[in-house]
């Protein structure tokens, strides 16, 4: 077990993973929902929160049992953890939302394979309380939301003219971004984006084979 | 029963005799078997003893129709030839819907291998046999034991620990048999339990109550899939890593965009029927 080091302030752990470590734009991970799922805004709304939700409940089980569980297994522990919130979730959404279920639901149950979810459970709840993995997971979830909302809004304005399924702009909408091509260029160009604001900051970039798991 | 098979996309070829009265014919997708499709006309084929019946509606190779005529006297059961069914879901989940392009599936591991051919290659193969050997073993689990003991919602927990056994099991194998092999690919088959695709077929088949063969032709098809994915990917990358990309499109997003040429390209297979 590695030493008890005190968690960073709230802000410091919600603004991580809002920019710094944004997982979808900066960390890389989970990207599959992030192209898939966003052609619109409600979409890509919906599994944002989905996964909120799952991270903040599976940070504060794993944070909660770090310390009966040996540390040998605590992969599969960590996955069947998730597993079982996820789908406690799936099962909710498919009672509760059954429209936007149907056009989610299969990455809803993929949540399970989210590496940031696993990942932010071995480097963060492993080490610290309930509490602190509470507001690291709520800030990892929230990151992962905007990007949602960012990518949605973004392919639903220019492929579909409309944002929340409302028509805001008059002219012929764009099919491409809606079209799984879209979705990989509308990444890029956001990824290009944050690697732009953190030039024009005077930030160096991360390195350019940063790793991606999962 | 006689012979019958879907002849065009809206003609199905009865062999036998039917009455030459469109009234008389129900033809019905055995699926949901309460909804005729409208039969427009019935005419002699071109061999003796064999009819071409029309319908508004436009049928497929890959599904399952029943004709009834004259009551239920006679029936005709249309299925596809297991070869070309097999055949069609390959090519299909392969090309057509690509799992890495249309689907944006297993991205991770996607770019994360894509740098160099020969991992690339080596993951390709790895990943589609353990993807097959998962796959079916998935579909065995929940036809013979999840669905009777009505305990679907298990299916994400016991999916993922197939999967998360698998890897570990092929991991031990690989070891023994071939240690280089497994210096060189041991981190990637770790890798594979984070891929969705791996996960997303057995959960595919399950909600779609595929048949053995569809779960096999899906299995290997997204892996095959997967792994010309991965090559074309790395092909492109080797070739982007010596060219002068803008400083903010290094790594990732120039990446991304490659990648979605590539889905563009592929939005041409969308075409491609398998008869």
């Amino acid at each position: 077990m590695s030493t008890y080091r005190p968690p960073p302030p709230i802000s410091t752990m919600l603004m991580r993973g809002l920019f710094e470590e944004n997982p979808v734009f900066r960390l890389a991970l989970s990207l599959c929902p992030a192209v898939a799922v966003t052609t619109s805004l409600k979409n890509g709304l919906m599994l944002g929160v989905a996964v909120l939700i799952v991270q903040v409940l599976s940070s504060m089980s794993g944070s909660l049992v770090k310390h009966i569980i040996n540390p040998k297994i605590r992969i599969p522990v960590f996955t069947i953890i998730i597993a079982i919130w996820v789908s406690a979730m799936d099962m909710i959404l498919a009672a509760y939302y059954a429209t936007v279920y149907q056009e989610v639901g299969l990455y809803v149950k993929l949540i399970v394979a989210f590496a940031i979810i696993i990942s932010r459970m071995e480097l963060f709840s492993m080490k610290h309380n309930v509490v602190p993995s509470f507001w690291d997971g709520l800030g990892m979830g929230l990151g992962f939301l905007a990007a949602m909302i960012l990518a949605g809004s973004f392919r639903e304005l220019l492929g579909s003219g409309s944002i929340f399924g409302i028509a805001v702009v008059p002219f012929k909408p764009l099919l491409l971004v809606v079209l799984p091509a879209g979705g990989f260029f509308t990444i890029g160009l956001i990824m290009a984006m944050f690697n732009w604001v953190d030039l024009k900051r005077g930030h160096k970039l991360p390195s350019t084979t940063s790793g991606c798991h999962g | 029963m006689a012979d019958a098979k879907v002849f065009s996309s809206n003609q199905i070829l009865v062999s036998g005799a039917l009455p030459n009265d469109v009234g008389a014919i129900r033809l019905v997708r055995t699926a949901d078997a309460d909804i005729p499709l409208a039969v427009t006309s019935v005419k002699q084929g071109e061999q003796p003893n064999s009819f071409l019946v029309t319908t508004a509606e436009t049928l497929s190779r890959q599904d399952h129709y029943m004709l009834t005529a004259g009551g239920a006297n006679q029936y005709w059961e249309i299925s596809p030839s297991p070869l070309a069914l097999l055949f069609s879901v390959i090519i299909g989940s392969a090309l057509i819907n690509n799992f890495v392009f249309t689907r944006y599936l297993g991205l991770c591991v996607f770019f994360g291998v894509s740098r160099n051919k020969d991992t690339a290659i080596g993951m390709g193969i790895t990943f589609t046999i353990v993807g097959l050997l998962s796959g079916m073993i998935a579909w065995t689990l929940n036809t013979y034991a999840l669905v009777p003991l009505k305990l679907e919602f298990m299916q994400i927990i016991a999916f993922i620990g197939i999967v998360a056994c698998l890897v570990q099991a092929t991991d031990l194998v690989l070891k023994k048999v071939n240690p280089l092999l497994h210096k060189k690919f041991g981190i990637y088959l770790v890798l594979i339990t984070t891929n969705c695709i791996i996960l997303a077929v057995p959960l595919l088949n399950a909600t779609s109550g595929a048949s053995f063969l569809e779960a096999l032709g899906l299995s290997f098809g997204s892996g095959a899939g997967f792994a010309i994915a991965l090559f074309l990917m790395s092909c492109a990358i080797e070739k982007v890593n010596m060219a002068p990309v803008p400083v903010i499109f290094r790594g990732l997003p120039i990446a991304f965009i490659i990648a979605g040429l590539f889905a563009l390209s592929f939005l041409g297979f969308s075409g491609l029927k398998v008869a």
